[in-house]
């Protein structure tokens, strides 16, 4: 076991997959000689070299297109996504062409490939830094979505990522990045693509959650136990498509009262799917409304620190929104 | 004084009488198998054609130099003749333009006009054009990153040449020198819109200066011309020095497709002429020259050809549909 924060992890991740099969690759922005803007791929060019750590031009659509193409011979490459905000040059690629390959092929051709995504707010990154924008392609049938909230999940969904036949969108909250430590287990460690997991067992009421907001979660868990005396379940979801919905039921069928939070709007946001489960499938475990706590109806996350502050979710706004919930 | 004799021009390019010959029957059967799907279309049994008919020299000729089972190729929804020289049969193209279950391109889940065939190293082609210049390129990327002999070559037309991912290929092509072949099949209209409205500069193949690679621009209706720049771009591209951009300047002989009536926004007199500049007649009419082609050989090619095309229609008529429980499979691997 060693300790490394996110970051840490998905690093080595990509350096041990890398090591493993010579058939993966690792291309984007920078990712290269600097080792990417985080850092995410560093010392990695130059352990493997430039064709497996490639650094491209500035041009999203390529690095999607030209890492299908890849895939289409055989490779397994990672493309980095600088931020998720600059995803949308590579759309077409992605929505067009990556996510239904092998369903136009009839089943012939496959994509095993991931693209990896920095996404979300809290590092004054402004309008087109900080989006979360998980639900372009939670909605894009064909694509799985990840979204890893822990260092041991990080290097453990990558790696399963990796290893997928079918292309993997890769969510790393960025304020994640650095935020804490914890333990990795050594070796070869794989977590499954679309299994949740508990992250905090309660009996009050289930709070759903995935990347930056499990640590917000969970934060707000123990308030709520302290302050009020209530036992709130978090569930971290991990992966978002394909959804864990036994983990989702079950959790709701134990406490009877569901808050499901993302930092993304909430219009027409991940948390829609899953309230939606709930709501048809686990009618009648309901002890309460199924409550949302989402980020703001506005483009982007602002820049000002207070315009930031007031837009992200954090322990404080779910503590409030589960006390609301908990007092059905 | 002896004179040196100049080999005649196919010698040249290494091509035989029996090369020559199989690039003919390639364009004669695309021809057929086209002008078959038009009459099918019109009798109700195809939904919608987008035709290939004048680009088949620049198609066949570019595509004869690739290496079927080890070279790939991502063609565009005109691709007949491409497809077919690389390897789909007349009864697979017959097959997918009626959407029948076991057309090999896509079980008869896309139009008609979306080729590709993962046994044939034929890339899976959607509607938004342009998307598979990046395949390629990506495919020539692997190919460059596991050091294996692979030239990728990708076709389009000048329209999708505008498209922001054409420069974004080529210009990773170039940076890396990728082993691709990008072949503009220009035939000066993006359905409706003229050349002079779609490109500024008149020249697709000029762009490639910009890239750091060669671009040449070759007559469609010359076969031995397209034939020239391919093996050239082929032999570059294996050679390491990377990608060519060849702009072939051929003629749409249909209207864009079974959905669109090209006498709108084109003369009268310009539809009239362009079968003086279909490539079938012009390379029958080089090899009569030559002897390789004589009124018997011609009389006998045309009727294995059409032989051919009624045997590909009747077998691709009498297969199944597809079984609607079977569309929900191949989202992902897992689930068949």
């Amino acid at each position: 076991m060693a300790d490394l924060n996110i970051l840490e992890a998905i690093r080595l991740g990509m350096d041990e997959e890398l090591e493993r099969d010579p058939t993966v690759m690792v291309l984007g922005e920078d990712v290269g000689k600097k080792g990417g803007v985080f850092g995410a791929t560093d010392g990695l060019f130059a352990k493997y070299g430039e064709k497996r750590v490639l650094d491209t031009p500035l041009t999203e659509g390529m690095i999607a297109g030209a890492a299908m193409g890849a895939a289409l011979y055989g490779l397994r490459p990672i493309a980095e996504m600088q931020f998720a905000d600059f995803v949308y040059p590579a759309f077409n690629q992605i929505v067009s062409e990556i996510s239904r390959v092998r369903y136009r092929s009839n089943g012939t051709f496959g994509l095993p490939m991931v693209i990896r995504m920095p996404y979300g707010g809290g590092v004054h990154g402004a309008l087109y830094h900080s989006q979360s924008n998980e639900a372009y392609f939670t909605s894009t049938v064909g694509l799985k979505v990840v979204a890893p909230g822990t260092p041991a999940d990080a290097k453990g969904l990558l790696k399963a990522s990796v290893r997928d036949p079918d292309p993997v969108m890769f969510f790393e909250h960025k304020k994640t990045y650095r935020l804490f430590k914890a333990e990795v287990p050594d070796g070869d460690h794989v977590v499954p693509i679309g299994q949740a997991e508990v992250a905090r067992p309660g009996k009050d009421l289930s709070i759903f959650c995935y990347g930056y907001m499990r640590f917000c979660a969970l934060e707000a868990a123990e308030t709520l136990a302290r302050e009020d005396g209530v036992e709130a379940e978090v569930v971290d979801l991990r992966t978002l498509r394909p959804l864990d919905t036994a983990a989702v039921l079950g959790s709701v069928e134990k406490t009877g009262k569901a808050l499901v939070v993302h930092e993304a709007n909430r219009f027409g946001g991940f948390g829609a799917e899953v309230a939606a489960l709930i709501a048809q499938e686990g009618f009648e475990h309901l002890d309460g409304p199924v409550m949302r706590l989402a980020g703001p109806e506005v483009p982007a996350v602002p820049f000002h620190h207070v315009l930031e502050e007031w837009f992200m979710i954090d322990p404080a706004k779910i503590v409030a929104a589960a006390r609301e919930l908990a007092a059905y | 004084m002896a004179t040196t004799e100049r080999k005649p021009r196919h010698a040249e390019l290494g091509l035989t009488h029996d090369d020559l010959l199989a690039m003919y029957r390639h364009m004669l059967l695309a021809r057929g198998v086209d002008e078959r799907m038009w009459l099918m279309q019109r009798a109700g049994k195809i939904a919608f054609i987008i035709s290939g008919q004048g680009h088949e020299g620049a198609q066949v000729a570019t595509t004869y130099p690739l290496r079927p089972g080890q070279d790939w190729l991502a063609p565009y929804y005109r691709s007949i003749a491409q497809t077919m020289t690389f390897g789909m049969t007349a009864e697979d193209i017959i097959t997918a333009h009626l959407a029948k279950g076991d057309d090999v391109s896509s079980g008869g889940r896309q139009m008609p006009g979306h080729y590709g065939a993962a046994r044939y190293n034929i890339v899976s082609l959607s509607s938004p054009v342009a998307t598979q210049v990046l395949h390629a390129v990506g495919i020539a990327m692997g190919a460059w990153v596991k050091g294996d002999d692979l030239v990728a070559l990708t076709s389009f037309g000048e329209g999708s040449a505008n498209q922001g991912e054409v420069h974004e290929a080529m210009n990773f092509a170039g940076v890396h020198r990728l082993p691709v072949i990008f072949v503009c099949e220009n035939n000066g209209y993006a359905i409706s819109v003229p050349l002079e409205k779609q490109v500024a500069g008149k020249s697709v193949a000029a762009r490639a200066a910009g890239y750091g690679f060669p671009g040449v621009t070759v007559d469609g209706g010359d076969v031995l011309a397209c034939y020239a720049a391919a093996k050239d771009a082929h032999e570059r591209a294996r050679r390491g020095e990377g990608p060519t951009l060849i702009e072939a300047r051929v003629v749409r002989m249909t209207s864009h497709s079974s959905d669109d009536d090209q006498r709108r926004y084109r003369d009268p007199a310009e539809v009239e002429a362009l079968k003086e500049h279909d490539p079938i007649g012009i390379f029958a009419g080089q090899l009569r020259e030559m002897g390789v082609l004589t009124d018997e050989s011609e009389e006998q090619l045309r009727g294995e050809i059409k032989a051919e095309v009624n045997e590909a229609s009747r077998r691709a008529e009498a297969r199944p549909d597809p079984d609607p429980a079977t569309a929900h499979l191949h989202v992902y691997a897992e689930e068949g």
